[in-house]
């Protein structure tokens, strides 16, 4: 059959993405890592090729055409990031190189800001562990402790444990839009209202939700969003954290320098109002662009139908893959996003990742940056197909002919 | 696909699924943890000397076919052996499968552990095959804890 599903027509979409026609080991490449990193429409690569090209130059520093000309580019992305997520502030969207450099700057800027001795810091059992470290780290250097909302053995926050851990206590809660190693769709609207209830501000690390569905920051009430562009079909280096004015107006820098001041001297240094509060030193200005090339692309594309066709994609590998004897699928939580980790009895995941990619394919074999989530699931690691909309139906039939070869391989 | 049958040949595959010296030596007279971080490969390896020779060794722990058949025929070989016989074994079979020494043309005491030479066709996995050795090397050496990120 044709591969047109839900209107959407995934072989036209894929002449956009000039890595895709490959061949790897003498296969066509099946691209199933967008978890990982996503591929690049040659609209991004052309705007990033003609920035550095033509328009190059240090941004919000020089009179001369060529800075003015970056600065304005650079502000321009800027400001489709806002209307992207739907930010009411162009001001409140921060440039990062990514999620972790975003959590971190969350993390340590409210920390010293916001938490103290004796102060509770809420984080998910199925974070990554950039949402998990840099909390642990500023629990530790404020005497404040980490609290740990479990999840159950689907691979779903127990939302009544949560709003049981939710205190006085609480200063900051931490989660998962989409988890990265199980797929899970967390009920993030009602859990940041439970938290606003008693004033705690919830940071949501959404690298795994910006590039599969459509989101607004003002709809769901998030105090922090923070993502990166090489996962939304960007460059690596991108990233934005988005964060409320009243807490990104009260809390302190996190790196500090050049570019991010309004006025220094030896005895005392003022800082510059947002978005340059935060911003400390030369950017990654052809990956800020970039983004904002990525995020034209996503507007160009009808991207809720994109949302549909990944849905259905991950529901018929989801249906392919359970099929198949010995398969465990880890994670089934009702409400999922493109993510498929599975285990096959007796086979470790790097073992069916290396026989995958001799057909071409490429997973993720390992822990996912997730350890705490594969002690709970008691695997030493998972092999991950996630799914991006440029995937195809045959494609997820190779994925199970050759998960089924590694079974035979190793019967 | 005929990398692949190298890499994955059925002597490997057997070792994996039958682990031999896939046991703990209780008060073992030295012991080392290996790890890969990078994909949570992790096994302790046990020796017991008498004198300078290998008397008994074994290891238990989780890892992919090729950590664990690798881990598995190690205790084979260097059962028996001196400490100064298996680290030359150690030497070998991390020059073997890092590309330094060349198995069928040059010189070496590998014998039956050649069959791992195939991974070099697979730079990721190299550390997989690789890292029961660096373990022993470590408890040969007294160290505790090795790790091949």
């Amino acid at each position: 059959m044709k591969a047109v599903m839900s209107g959407w027509d995934v072989e036209k979409i894929r002449q956009d993405f000039p890595v895709l026609s490959q061949t790897v080991n003498g296969k066509p490449l099946v691209y199933l890592d967008n978890a990982a990193s996503s591929q690049v429409p040659q609209s991004v690569i052309d705007r990033t090729s003609k920035y550095l090209a033509e328009e190059h130059s240090n941004i919000h520093r020089g009179v001369h055409y060529l800075s003015q000309h970056a600065t304005t580019a650079y502000e321009a992305a800027r400001e489709k990031v806002k209307r992207f997520i739907n930010a009411p502030d162009v001001d409140c969207c921060i440039f990062v190189r990514g999620t972790t450099e975003g959590i971190n700057l969350v993390a340590h800027a409210y920390g010293k800001g916001f938490i103290n001795e004796g102060d509770e810091i809420l984080v998910s059992e199925m974070e990554h562990h950039s949402n998990i470290i840099p909390w642990q780290v500023v629990a530790e250097e404020r005497g404040a402790k980490l609290r740990v909302i479990p999840m159950n053995r689907k691979g779903e926050l127990i939302v009544e444990e949560y709003d049981k851990l939710l205190s006085e206590r609480t200063k900051i809660v931490a989660m998962a839009h989409v988890s990265n190693a199980l797929g899970t769709v967390n009920p993030v609207k009602e859990m940041i209202a439970s938290a606003h209830k008693l004033g705690v501000p919830v940071c949501l690390d959404a690298a795994q939700s910006v590039p599969h569905f459509p989101v607004d920051v003002q709809d769901i009430d998030a105090d922090f969003f923070v993502f990166s562009g090489h996962k939304m079909f960007g460059p690596t280096g991108s990233g934005i954290v988005y964060g409320k004015r009243e807490w990104l107006d009260k809390m302190p820098p996190y790196q500090t320098g050049g570019s991010q001041i309004r006025t220094v001297s030896f005895e005392k240094t003022t800082y510059a109002p947002l978005p340059a509060k935060y911003e400390a030193g030369t950017p990654a200005i052809a990956a800020g662009i970039g983004l904002g090339a990525a995020i034209d692309y996503i507007n160009s594309i009808d991207f809720e139908a994109a949302a549909r066709h990944e849905h259905e994609l991950l529901e018929y590998a989801t249906e392919r893959l359970s099929d198949i004897p010995g398969v465990t699928i880890v994670g089934t939580a009702a409400e999922k996003a493109s993510v498929l980790s599975l285990t096959i009895e007796g086979i470790h995941p790097h073992d069916i990742g290396t026989i995958l990619d001799q057909d071409g394919i490429a997973v993720r074999a390992g822990h996912h940056c997730a350890q705490p989530v594969m002690k709970f699931f008691e695997v030493p690691a998972t092999a991950r197909a996630s799914f991006a909309f440029y995937n195809t139906r045959e494609e997820v039939d190779k994925l199970a002919d050759s998960v089924q070869k590694v079974i035979e391989i190793f019967a | 696909m005929s990398e692949l049958s190298e890499l994955y040949q059925e002597t490997i595959l057997e070792h994996n699924k039958n682990p031999r010296n896939f046991r703990e030596i209780e008060d073992a007279d030295r012991s080392a943890d290996g790890n890969n971080p990078l994909c949570g490969d992790a096994l302790r390896v046990y020796v017991d000397l008498e004198g300078d020779v290998v008397k008994d060794v074994a290891f238990k722990g989780s890892g992919c076919a090729i950590s664990k058949a690798s881990a598995s025929m190690m205790t084979q070989t260097v059962k028996g052996k001196t400490k100064e016989e298996a680290e030359k074994l150690f030497e070998e079979f991390h020059s073997m499968v890092t590309g330094g020494l060349d198995v069928e043309t040059e010189e070496n005491d590998l014998g039956r552990l050649k069959i791992f030479a195939g991974v070099i066709e697979f730079p990721a996995r190299v550390k997989c095959a690789s890292l029961s050795w660096h373990t022993l090397n470590a408890a040969l050496h007294g160290e505790e804890v090795v790790s091949t990120e």
